[in-house]
């Protein structure tokens, strides 16, 4: 177990360099920079920008445009999304996962090839993507959420995670 | 007894462990008994646990009608092949342009030998099997850190960590430095064990020779005649081998675990033949294209309103006595439906799981012809994780289809927030770090990523223990007239062994219900 979250750790790290080399030189021969932010490797992964974050980890789901999908059921569209007034609610749903959706904050519940499957982002890079969000795709908001503020709704369901608040993590 | 108590699969797999039902069919000995006079059930998803129910319960006499979204039965047993054309949620499509015969299995690609039930409805269909090769010690464990970058083959990397092992162990025991309760005579065997196991000298040393050779390879193998003389390899230096982490690859104990021991088999011609087979036995019985929008039970029967996708705003209704459901529930839990809140809570606590995989088309097998690589899978650090070569058509001239990226979490969240064009491009770029062959020989590629696919919306459900102890039971447990079945109903996640015994433990459990009610 130890190895396979250790060989992860370097895959994560190891990918973060390797799509910065692509980014770059997809960047340069198209020219194109401006459609694509260059990931970050590990340590400036901390400061990615909220939009570098969301191009690379949210895009996969609810789309560039931020509008979301329809096929059998439906991905939710966030631009222009009324739901997002409030940062405190975007922030329980990224931590905590809500429907098909994964959690993104810390699930130490997950083992084996769930562990893989998950990815955690830290308090300052969901704060970030939040702001990103909740400021871009047609959404005006001013206010700001902070890493201190996502880390409270962290502790707030980590502090209630024994099973009975598991359903209220994934819940509808 | 078990029979009673527990549901048909659930006896099968009693009677399999005690070896009675080992190699024969599955199917007679579900206790479905008769349908009672005009019962019908309703399935709603023609994936293989939609399908596996249809097939039961119809032959016990039941009037069956099932649903599908797709145009196709087989739900995630899928198989891409030349001409077909496949959109994904953003609407970019592609189209398959592989050479005839060959093709990307997107979901499942390799059946367990102890996956008995989906094995005995491979042999009842007469869908013909072939192994499929999981590990193969000449493929390579690749670090673009470790060895400048270059790949080393399985087998080396396999051999010096046991190697390694066994002597370090070995040097412990002669030095009595173990605390364990060993005898004399226990320590000896042990010795002479580790000796075995770890390609040791006499002297319990692994070092270069005849005798680690014998596992890792030769430098140059042995031969006939004058010029036969074989030249042993040399070991990676301890230091080396640890720094490397290639290890991390059998230390996961991925290729070892009971899921993936030999011998594993595949479909002759992709996987999705299976669904295809079950869809032929199931003629008539399968409305294509349907998609469920609202499904609602009362005192009598269950009906579902679903959406024809041929004429797009259109609701219609299905009716039955009874409801299998085996829709994913990433879509599902958007699905209004009158279930009770143990079932309702369960069916939005499992998330859904990102995974890739990348179809690669090359003018020639050169991973064979060059590399001598027949089938199983090289790894590497990068975001593609692993290179798959096909386990059929050795030798053949032609063309090839790799799997040339299969990965999951955060890597296969960034393949799939690009374009389709994109992920090939990262695949061929990151592979031909391992394969210096790719750029000349790529031909054409397709990419498949989970979170895209309009059916599910991600690849598999994601149980952790935690959750799966509040809301497992809850899942499976029958809810008035609707039982629930699908991979995301059993202990098999992902597995399409998990979809059929979830169908078949979920139709025994209906069919004693209907059997009650018409008793009563």
């Amino acid at each position: 177990m130890k190895a396979r979250l250790l060989s992860l750790l370097t895959l994560t790290l190891t990918l973060a360099v390797v799509l910065t080399a692509w980014s770059q030189s997809a960047a340069q021969s198209t020219g194109t920079a401006a459609q694509r932010d260059e990931i970050p490797d590990d340590a400036q992964l901390a400061h990615a920008s909220g939009g570098v974050i969301y191009r690379h980890i949210c895009q996969a789901c609810h789309m560039a445009d931020a509008e979301g999908a329809v096929g059998a059921g439906h991905i939710p569209a966030l631009a222009a999304d009324a739901r997002l007034a409030s940062a405190q609610y975007m922030a329980a749903i990224v931590v905590n996962g809500r429907g098909d959706m994964p959690a993104f904050g810390p699930r130490p519940d997950y083992t084996g090839l769930q562990a893989m499957n998950h990815v955690t982002l830290s308090d300052a890079q969901i704060a970030a993507v939040i702001n990103f969000v909740r400021s871009h795709f047609g959404n005006h908001y001013r206010d700001r959420i902070t890493p201190a503020e996502v880390k409270a709704v962290q502790l707030r369901t980590a502090s209630n995670a024994d099973d009975e608040d598991l359903s209220l993590m994934a819940g509808k | 007894m078990i029979g009673l108590a527990a549901g048909g699969a659930a006896m099968y797999q009693a009677m399999s462990a005690l070896g009675f039902a080992q190699g024969t069919q599955v199917n007679g000995e579900l206790p479905l008994g008769e349908a009672p006079r005009g019962a019908s059930v309703l399935i709603l998803g023609a994936g293989l646990a939609g399908m596996t129910a249809a097939y039961e319960l119809r032959r016990a006499g039941y009037a069956v009608q099932v649903l599908e979204y797709n145009d196709r039965p087989g739900g995630r047993n899928w198989s891409l092949r030349g001409g077909d054309r496949y959109t994904e949620l953003g609407g970019a499509t592609q189209e398959c342009r592989f050479d005839p015969g060959l093709y990307l299995n997107p979901g499942p690609w390799r059946i367990p030998y102890h996956h008995s039930n989906l094995l005995a409805y491979c042999k009842r269909l007469g869908v013909r099997l072939e192994p499929f090769i999981q590990i193969n010690y000449n493929s390579y464990l690749h670090s673009l850190e470790a060895f400048g970058g270059r790949p080393q083959r399985y087998r080396c990397i396999d051999a010096d960590y046991r190697g390694l092992v066994s002597e370090l162990l070995a040097k412990a025991v002669n030095q009595q430095a173990l605390d364990a309760p060993l005898s004399h005579e226990d320590r000896e065997k042990l010795l002479e064990s580790l000796r075995d196991t770890g390609a040791l000298d006499a002297a319990y040393r692994y070092v270069q020779g005849n005798v680690s050779s014998d596992v890792r390879g030769y430098a140059k193998d042995p031969g006939g005649g004058l010029s036969g003389k074989p030249v042993p390899s040399q070991p990676i230096e301890a230091h080396q081998l640890l720094e490397s982490g290639l290890w991390q690859t059998l230390g996961s104990a991925y290729d070892q675990q009971y899921l993936f021991q030999t011998t594993l088999f595949q479909p002759v011609g992709g996987m999705g033949r299976i669904g295809e087979a079950f869809g032929r036995a199931l003629e008539g019985l399968i409305r294509y294209q349907a998609r469920v929008t609202r499904i609602h039970q009362d005192a009598r029967g269950v009906t579902a309103y679903y959406e024809d996708l041929h004429r797009p705003g259109t609701t219609l209704q299905a009716r039955a006595d009874w409801c299998l459901c085996t829709i994913p529930l990433s879509v599902l839990h958007q699905i209004p439906m009158n279930v009770g809140r143990p079932m309702a809570e369960a069916i939005a606590a499992v998330p859904y799981a990102p995974a890739v995989k990348i179809g690669l088309q090359f003018k020639r097998r050169f991973w064979e012809q060059d590399e001598a690589i027949y089938g199983g899978t090289t790894y590497t650090d990068q975001a593609i994780f692993s290179i798959s070569y096909p386990c059929c058509d050795y030798f053949s001239d032609g063309k090839g289809v790799v799997l040339g990226a299969y990965t999951f979490g955060e890597p296969a969240l960034e393949l799939t927030a690009m374009s389709p064009a994109q992920r090939v491009r990262e695949a061929v770029r990151q592979g031909a770090l391992i394969h210096p062959q790719y750029p000349e020989e790529f031909d054409n590629g397709i990419a498949v990523a989970w979170n895209r696919v309009p059916f599910i919306m991600g690849c598999y459900g994601m149980w952790s223990d935690a959750v799966r102890k509040r809301h497992y039971d809850n899942l499976c447990r029958i809810d008035g007239r609707i039982a629930l079945a699908g991979e995301h109903a059993s202990y098999l996640s992902a597995w399409q062994e998990g979809a059929i015994t979830s169908a078949l433990d979920a139709i025994t459990r209906l069919a004693r219900r209907a059997h009650a009610e018409a008793d009563a």
